[in-house]
């Protein structure tokens, strides 16, 4: 017997779980409607883009990066190495990430006058974070390569 | 795990969120209400106290310090869940499909609440509005999404929590929430390391901001954050300022003494003081720190000035002090005028500051005088004070 390919009515699902949703929309929709005030088009492009944006660009982006390390170092036969660069670069880019604004000095101008502080500083000490996060795990790296070659027992020729 | 955290966190952020909202008055007048359609998001409203002297600094503080600390395990919880984002069919039941629907206000809502706080501490006004309505309600629509959530994970939540202490079992609850990879790579990192990456972003978040809300020595620890590592000038008046006279548009020939009076009007009608007048009346003097809606702030500076509740007895309210709406010089701003509440008026701490750490207030922090509450937001300390009106609002 052919299968039907017509689409079958939805299930209802559990009445707790809708009763739930249902609330919680409501409330969503009570302060959506006040959020939406300001001009529904721009609100919804920003949390929507805010979700989508994360998901299939910020997301996808980092995990390339991240392989292109691993294939990287595998490829060159160093793959036990991932760590030792997956880490800072990790730090270091939620670093970007969280103060871009004042990082890229995309609002020194106004951060200027408005706090009577210099906003030149910001790029120069993320920098030196991430030069001390790689330098860290390079010594790391070090002594730990170091320590192994004492423990490994001397080779017979 | 993350889970577990964010639940924590994001309630806290939450509470705190609405504990600032309330710090504002914004019942008490118009002009303080940046929210006027509130409706009954506004239910929980109360007349904000005034000490401990440190209560804002403690509430915003946290706000701030842990939404930007929350952000690694917030990138990371979408991490882990991301392949759910294609999960087919894209619906088993229709409270499943609504579940999905609910996921986009959680993961949008969550996501535009950090992007908006975030922005804002860095001044980066492009979201799209003022910040105020945008955080205020954008809360609630994510805290909505975020406790349907919270409540349906409840059950897998504990069975996970379970299977952690039963060191026998496989991690079924991944298996059922589809989450294990069909086909995994060999693994290049443990659990308990992609754990201690997270733990240690957020450590490191939380160590270069948190400074700029202790204040002291520690400022200089916040290398990252926009009120951290140095204070501006030096001397007595060398604390942090939230916007300057420059900023604001108060030239130097405002503030002259010659230009400058204190219009204070009450009960009896209203009377106009010089600036010389207000430092012959009896001053008084306060310890108090000024805390940031931005979540940086000072410690405590040591002001001297004029209690508010003297300026009231001045018009005619010798007991009982009413509310007072205070206004700038300043020509723009969002609180270039602000109210504040009979109980702010009446603390003896409450001054009209003239003078900070033994000198004349500099013209950033305010000169010619200054409000100085305790407890209270930052802009609420009204800078520039051109005019007090005592009275109900």
């Amino acid at each position: 017997m052919p299968r039907r390919l017509a689409p079958r009515p939805l299930p209802l699902g559990s009445p707790l779980q809708l009763l739930l949703l249902g609330c919680s929309f409501a409330l969503a929709a009570y302060a959506g409607a006040r959020l939406f005030a300001d001009g529904w088009l721009s609100v919804t492009a920003w949390i929507v883009g805010a979700a989508l944006l994360h998901d299939l660009m910020l997301l996808p982006l980092y995990a390339l990066a991240d392989r292109a390390v691993v294939r990287g170092l595998g490829a060159a036969g160093r793959r036990r190495l991932t760590p030792y660069v997956r880490v800072p670069a990790a730090l270091s880019g939620l670093l970007l990430l969280v103060w871009f604004p004042l990082i890229s000095g995309a609002t020194a101008e106004r951060y200027r006058s408005a706090t009577g502080l210099s906003p030149d500083g910001f790029a120069l000490r993320w920098l030196l974070i991430t030069a001390v996060l790689f330098g860290g795990s390079a010594l790391l790296l070090a002594l730990r390569a170091r320590r192994a070659a004492k423990h490994r027992p001397p080779r017979s020729h | 795990m993350l889970g577990l955290v964010l639940l924590v966190g994001i309630t806290v952020l939450f509470v705190t969120g609405l504990l600032s909202y309330a710090a504002y008055n914004p019942g008490l007048a118009p002009v303080n209400d940046k929210t006027p359609g509130k409706g009954v998001l506004g239910f929980y409203l109360f007349a904000w106290p005034t000490g401990p002297v440190w209560l804002y600094r403690l509430t915003q503080g946290t706000h701030v310090t842990l939404g930007i600390t929350l952000v690694p395990v917030l990138l990371a919880k979408l991490w882990s869940v991301v392949p759910k984002l294609f999960a087919l069919p894209p619906a088993r039941s229709a409270a499943h499909a609504l579940e999905r629907i609910s996921l986009l206000l959680l993961v949008g809502g969550g996501l535009f609440e950090f992007t908006t706080g975030i922005l804002n501490v860095q001044l980066d006004y492009v979201f799209p509005g003022s910040f105020y309505p945008l955080h205020f309600y954008g809360a609630w629509v994510f805290f909505a999404a975020f406790v349907a959530h919270a409540l349906l994970k409840t059950p897998a939540a504990v069975r996970a929590v379970r299977h952690r202490s039963d060191p026998s079992g496989k991690p079924a609850d991944s298996a059922a929430a589809g989450l294990v990879a069909p086909r995994p790579d060999p693994p290049t990192m443990s659990r308990r390391g992609a754990l201690g990456l997270v733990g240690g972003g957020s450590l490191l978040l939380f160590l270069t901001t948190v400074g700029q809300s202790l204040g002291g020595p520690f400022r200089r620890t916040a290398l990252l954050a926009p009120h951290g590592t140095a204070d501006p000038g030096g001397g007595p008046n060398g604390f942090q300022i939230n916007k300057t006279a420059a900023y604001a548009g108060i030239t130097a020939a405002d503030t002259h003494d010659d230009a400058w009076r204190l219009v204070v009007t009450g009960r009896t009608g209203t009377v106009r003081l010089t600036r010389d007048r207000l430092l012959a009346m009896d001053l008084h003097s306060s310890s108090l720190p000024i805390a940031c809606v931005e979540g940086w702030s000072t410690a405590d500076q040591w002001w001297r000035g004029v209690p508010l509740r003297n300026l009231a007895a001045l018009v005619g309210h010798d007991t009982d002090p009413p509310d007072v709406l205070v206004e700038s010089l300043q020509r723009h701003g969002a609180f270039r005028r602000a109210a504040l509440r009979a109980n702010q008026v009446a603390d003896p701490l409450s001054l009209l500051a003239l003078q900070v750490n033994g000198e004349e207030l500099s013209p950033d922090h305010g000169y010619p005088a200054r409000i100085i509450v305790p407890a209270a937001p930052g802009v609420l300390n009204t800078k520039w004070v051109a005019r007090l009106t005592f009275g109900d609002l």
